[in-house]
């Protein structure tokens, strides 16, 4: 008996990805979700630009290779196009945090019935490691060298938590990668997201906290441990905002 | 009787496998480098292997596959 195997929403092609970044876990969940519900041929994925902009090599069903940032646009053209696909997106945080922070917000405003997966590793991973929106205060990267300056640079942003004082999305949670026990309550969290589209609830948006061992300057093991360490403590795992939960305990 | 089998070529020796089992009986193979210039891992104890697939859920490259 078969325990664990590829899922079949992997292509065979390797992943590129640096050893022990956790976009491969990231994928296999995504793919293991798309699998479970049986939504492969009717999925349509949108690629971004940064680690994951070869994203679509890697998954079975029809990809689309978004400009920088505007994933969540495409990906509302494609659901309004055709409603009874299964429409996500798959980012990063400077796709989705950065350059791509309007689309972000007016999908999620307009409660877009889409799928958004938002990998946040406080650093921009493809470009060789600058800061990022969501680089954490005083994390040295390649154009922070003394340390992020807040005064200069701002302070990191929470997503989920902005995102969760809009009206219209329904729900958003954030998750890590980092445990196996971590990796277990992500997909559940990535299958709501799904489950909630198929639904016709709206905009749903997961945001695992990745890592990032190569411009972090570390092990595959140490960027875990940083995770726990370090980025948990400014970006508090949960559900940020449930709006079919809430509904139900009003009416309770 | 559980099996574990590793898709060796596509290793990249980053050892997350290693450390998700809980039986300690994987590791990276050090006299071994494979077709990307890794030490991939290995198992050392199979009839120890109790089919968790912990290291298959850790396992960013997805090479694992686990038989019970």
């Amino acid at each position: 008996m078969i325990v664990f195997q590829k899922p079949k929403a992997l292509t065979d092609a390797p992943f590129h990805y640096c050893p022990g970044c956790t976009h491969g876990i990231i994928h296999r969940l995504v793919a293991e979700v798309i699998d479970e519900l049986g939504i492969e041929g009717k999925t349509i994925g949108i690629a971004p630009v940064g680690c994951s902009v070869m994203a679509y090599d890697y998954f079975n069903c029809d990809m689309i290779e978004a400009a920088h940032g505007r994933a969540p646009a495409v990906a509302t053209g494609v659901k309004r196009a055709n409603p009874e696909n299964i429409v996500f997106t798959y980012q990063g945080d400077g796709d989705l945090a950065s350059i791509g922070m309007a689309e972000t917000v007016h999908s999620a405003a307009r409660n877009e019935n889409i799928t958004v997966i938002f990998i946040n590793n406080a650093i921009y991973g493809m470009t060789g490691g600058q800061m990022a929106p969501t680089s954490l205060p005083g994390q040295v990267t390649q154009t922070s060298p003394y340390g992020r300056d807040v005064k200069a640079c701002g302070y990191p942003i929470r997503v989920c938590e902005m995102l969760s004082e809009l009206e219209g999305p329904e729900y958003l949670e954030r998750v890590t990668v980092n445990s196996v026990a971590n990796v277990r309550k992500a997909k559940k969290a990535i299958k709501k997201a799904f489950q909630n589209q198929i639904d016709g609830k709206g905009f749903s948006l997961i945001e695992v906290i990745s890592s990032c061992p190569t411009n972090w300057g570390m092990t595959p093991q140490a960027a875990l441990k940083w995770i726990d360490e370090k980025m948990i403590p400014y970006y508090p795992l949960g559900v940020y905002k449930d709006r079919s939960a809430k509904k139900e305990e009003e009416a309770k | 009787m559980s099996k574990l089998t590793f898709n060796t070529d596509n290793c990249k020796g980053c050892g997350l496998c290693v450390d998700a089992c809980p039986k300690k009986i994987l590791r990276l193979a050090t006299e071994k480098i494979n077709k990307k210039g890794h030490h991939p891992a290995e198992i050392i104890d199979q009839a120890a292997c109790i089919a968790c697939a912990s290291c298959a859920l850790m396992c960013p490259d997805v090479i694992i596959t686990v038989e019970k």
